[in-house]
């Protein structure tokens, strides 16, 4: 269940990772885009932590203001590729809370705005694979870092890196990694207020 | 590498608030945005169909330059090499919309086809009638197995075009047939002898040895198709007509416009020596050439290196062409 305390302490410990990681996931980008992946996200999650300074706004509410604020400060490809995620997300959120349910909805999401397909080398990569390991209990840290190693081999069909051909081969994509990192943070916020027992009382399981 | 900047940081809105004040009588910028929108009187008495472009700064004078009369009716600068964000695109529909549509000309990027998407999409539930073209001219490598050819140069000629049937009182739908028309018989390519050095980052975007030069480089540090000894300007300018010819299907009428653009750091004195070769060779070709544009018009920051755009002419585009601008850049 994706409730209010886990969004905010999913979200903090995403934007806590990205700004940590901002200088390794441009160079990630600088191998095979235009090197400022890392810069675009922390712009956008600083504005994304800023949205949870407006009290009492539910679960979709809250989903909203974060896909406005990717969409507004990311810009590039990222930008809308997230943002179409949350934005959609927000709009289930009134209907479902089922952590599972709403991802498959963001990755439909992503795909419908950037046409991807799988193995073309994006995000959806990693995004693709996440619901079903939600629904199975199967969400790991290491089968996440999995997930964005397996860009590495393939060539890029879609944006920048798509234009070098094989000579994408061999590097990770940058999206695919700031996604598995968006999904980490998911495990450890999840771990973390579930040994929180206060929180975990409020939040029961999941 | 050195830049006359204050901070990384703050150069897109500083170049964006230096430009309207340098040609206030020109254009305007919309608030809160890093748009601008024409605010001559033709513009503000006009019912026309308006104009918006906009992407990824660094490319300058492409798009602000080309704001005003006969021309764009707003643009929208991104980040450096990013793709302006949607509610910016939005902000400059609505200044650009009199009631008549709005024609979006995006150059053929993932980033910048998704936020004018995403703002087409906003300015419809504002019911603004909005279509998009996408400008995708870039010659050097297949469509296949990748986002599809790159806008670049010739993307002057889609706004150039389209802004004078704009003026001249063409609808949306006829002006967005128009400007995909133009995009079809508008082909480019691009060599680089020195890739640009983007702002923070201090070395060129990829190593080219003293004696090497690049074919078919992108206006973002792209790399191209091949690297190459470097050759004289008449072997270069030989090599880009035959790979660029051989894009289109060539008529014995046919009448072309020849755009030669300098992509930031090349002399306008090896640009002229540059179109002194292609258009003699083009006339050695029999290839007919009845309007010609020499400069720095779509730039990649510093690269030193040029473009080569061919637009095989129909209709009355030749007319439009030559219709009157006032911009700061055309």
């Amino acid at each position: 269940m994706l409730d209010e305390t886990l969004l905010f302490k999913w979200m903090t410990e995403f934007d806590h990772q990205i700004q940590t990681d901002k200088a390794y996931l441009s160079g990630l980008d600088a191998e095979i885009g235009d090197g400022d992946h890392g810069d675009n996200m922390a712009r956008g999650m600083s504005a994304v932590m800023h949205t949870f300074k407006t009290p009492n706004q539910s679960v979709a509410e809250q989903l909203k203001a974060i896909a406005f604020a990717l969409i507004s400060k990311v810009g590039g490809a990222a930008g809308p590729l997230y943002g179409s995620a949350f934005l959609r997300m927000s709009k289930a959120a009134v209907d479902t809370q089922q952590l599972d349910q709403l991802i498959q909805i963001g990755a439909d999401a992503i795909a419908d705005r950037g046409g991807a397909n799988f193995g073309d080398k994006t995000m959806l990569d990693v995004w693709a694979y996440v619901p079903a390991m939600l629904e199975h209990h199967t969400l790991s840290s290491a089968g996440l870092a999995q997930l964005a190693a397996h860009t590495k081999p393939m060539q890029a069909k879609k944006g920048r890196a798509s234009y070098l051909g094989e000579r994408s081969v061999g590097h990770l994509d940058p999206g695919a990694v700031s996604s598995q990192e968006l999904f980490q943070a998911l495990l450890k916020a999840q771990s973390a207020l579930k040994t929180s027992p206060n929180q975990a009382l409020k939040n029961g399981t999941d | 590498m050195k830049k006359i900047i204050n901070a990384v940081a703050d150069i897109v809105p500083e170049m964006v608030s230096g430009l309207v004040k340098s040609y206030p009588q020109l254009v305007a910028q919309l608030p809160n945005t890093q748009a601008i929108g024409r605010r001559d009187a033709a513009f503000k008495a006009g019912h026309q169909v308006g104009l918006v472009s906009g992407g990824g700064s660094g490319h300058e004078p492409l798009h602000l330059g080309y704001v005003g009369l006969g021309m764009l009716s707003a643009a929208v600068a991104g980040q450096i090499n990013t793709s302006p964000t949607p509610d910016q695109i939005y902000a400059a529909i609505r200044y650009a919309d009199h009631g008549a549509g709005v024609l979006l000309i995006v150059k053929n990027y993932a980033g910048d086809v998704m936020n004018f998407a995403m703002a087409q999409e906003l300015a419809e539930y504002d019911d603004i009638q909005v279509k998009a073209i996408t400008v995708d001219d870039d010659v050097a490598f297949d469509a296949t197995d990748t986002q599809g050819r790159r806008g670049v140069a010739g993307t002057i000629l889609v706004e150039k075009i389209c802004g004078a049937a704009a003026e001249a009182g063409a609808s949306l739908d006829e002006l967005a047939a128009l400007g995909q028309a133009v995009i079809d018989h508008t082909k480019t390519i691009g060599i680089a002898l020195t890739a640009a050095t983007v702002p923070g980052v201090d070395h060129p975007g990829f190593e080219l040895q003293a004696d090497e030069m690049e074919y078919g480089v992108g206006i973002h540090n792209e790399r191209g198709y091949a690297t190459e000894k470097m050759a004289p300007s008449a072997t270069i300018a030989a090599h880009l007509e035959d790979k660029i010819l051989g894009n289109f299907d060539l008529q014995t009428t046919d009448e072309f416009a020849v755009v030669v653009n300098g992509l930031g750091a090349t002399p306008l004195m090896e640009q002229y020596v540059f179109a002194n070769d292609v258009l003699a060779d083009l006339a050695k070709r029999d290839v007919k050439v009845t309007f010609t544009k020499v400069g720095n018009l779509v730039t990649a920051i510093d690269m030193h290196g040029v473009s080569l755009t061919l637009c095989q002419l129909q209709d009355n585009w030749h007319t439009l062409l030559n219709a009157p601008a006032n911009t700061i850049a055309w």
